[in-house]
């Protein structure tokens, strides 16, 4: 499932516990993430996925990330 | 045959060092925040330098560490993007000041990618046997070109100089290089954008000759086009990560670096990084870094270094230099 994918990128760059990772996640506040490591996540999410996210802008949460993947991956 | 190989280096940076701390009174930002995204904390701002004032001052040390006497150098290259004049240019004053008057003198624009363009076009010319040696120099001003009031922007970047002498040699200093560009992008790191305007169009005079950047355009670029650029270019020399002493990247931030790192598989501990103290000097970078080494005695002859410039064109350059 996309979710489990992209947890387990997010786990990886930001050093966070999987597990403590949730769709209401905050990019910003729970996983201090800044927005180079967003940048990063969002380009680990696009290899994995074979797509290409453009609006990185109004990303908030984990589940803002899925439900693009999810958008974009049935293209 | 004739190959391409270093034999001094120099660089000149403003005395003027302007702190995140001292930077935050001005500007709304902080160290904290400057520091953890880029590893910058301090920047060199010039008080009355231009950019030809840095770029002589780096001939000056140059000519001072070589056997070359002025009116003996073939051909002076400066790389900037932030000359004291679109013409004359940089170089043609480093040549008045120092007194080069058989040199072939003139300017590159290739931003961070500056001085690896210098240096691949004076090897071509001395393996073409038409010169016998080259001062390739980067130097920017590009504290004139920030916007203080785009805090997303005006904490990346200083000012400094740096360059080297490169002679004619039977063995090969300069011993591969890739270099590329990719205009299609180009549009996502602009600088001193000079719009079209007269009385006979009625378009206004421009008023804004900032930098901009697209952080995501150029982050993507830095961490995917860079390291397959170099992947490419070792692996179609033959070479890997065990002959490589050095990594010399351009120091724009050191987040990028370390990706850089990891996707090569290249440790940090071979990459040196000095953007701590410079911030981003686009065409200076690498001959800052270059220059801090040998004096520093960290790269000794024989020692196998790679750069990696790469910046606003979009450009990059890589090149793998036995020093």
């Amino acid at each position: 499932m996309n979710f489990e994918k992209i947890r387990d990128i997010i786990a990886e760059q930001t050093g966070k516990d999987a597990e403590e990772i949730t769709m209401e996640t905050s990019v910003k506040d729970d996983l201090e993430a800044d927005s180079l490591d967003l940048f990063q996540i969002i380009n680990d999410i696009e290899d994995e996925f074979d797509i290409k996210i453009e609006d990185v802008e109004n990303i908030k949460t984990v589940g803002d990330v899925v439900k693009l993947v999810d958008e974009l991956s049935q293209k | 045959m004739y190959f391409s190989k270093l034999i001094a280096t120099g660089a000149c940076v403003p005395k003027t060092v302007i702190s995140n701390q001292k930077l935050s009174e001005l500007v709304d930002t902080s160290d904290e925040w400057i520091s953890s995204r880029t590893g910058i904390r301090n920047r060199h701002f010039a008080q009355t330098e231009n950019a030809s004032d840095l770029a002589i001052g780096t001939a000056r040390q140059i000519l001072s560490r070589c056997q070359i006497a002025p009116e003996d150098i073939d051909l002076i290259i400066v790389a900037t993007v932030s000359g004291d004049y679109t013409t004359p240019s940089v170089a043609c004053l480093v040549q008045a000041a120092i007194g080069a008057k058989n040199a072939l003198a003139f300017d590159i624009s290739a931003a961070c990618s500056g001085f690896i363009f210098g240096l691949s076009v004076a090897d071509k010319y001395i393996r073409a046997g038409i010169y016998k040696n080259a001062l390739i120099i980067g130097s920017e001003l590009l504290s004139k070109y920030l916007n203080f009031n785009d805090r997303s922007t005006c904490v990346l970047f200083g000012d400094g100089s740096g360059g080297a002498m490169v002679v004619r040699s039977d063995e090969p200093g300069l011993l591969c290089e890739a270099l590329g560009s990719d205009g299609e992008r180009g549009l996502s790191l602009t600088c001193g954008h000079v719009p079209t305007s007269s009385p006979f169009n009625g378009l206004p005079r421009g008023t804004d000759p900032y930098v901009h950047m697209d952080g995501r355009v150029i982050f993507d670029f830095a961490t995917r086009t860079v390291p397959k650029s170099v992947e490419e270019m070792l692996e179609k020399q033959g070479v890997g990560i065990e002959d490589i002493d050095l990594v010399v990247p351009h120091q724009a931030n050191s987040r990028i670096v370390e990706i850089i790192s990891r996707k090569l598989k290249i440790p940090m501990e071979k990459f040196y990084l000095n953007m701590h103290e410079y911030a981003n000097t686009s065409s200076a970078s690498i001959p800052i870094a270059l220059n801090e080494l040998v004096e520093n005695g960290r790269i000794t002859p024989g020692m196998t270094v790679l750069f990696c410039g790469f910046g606003a064109g979009l450009t990059w350059g890589n090149m793998l230099i036995r020093m």
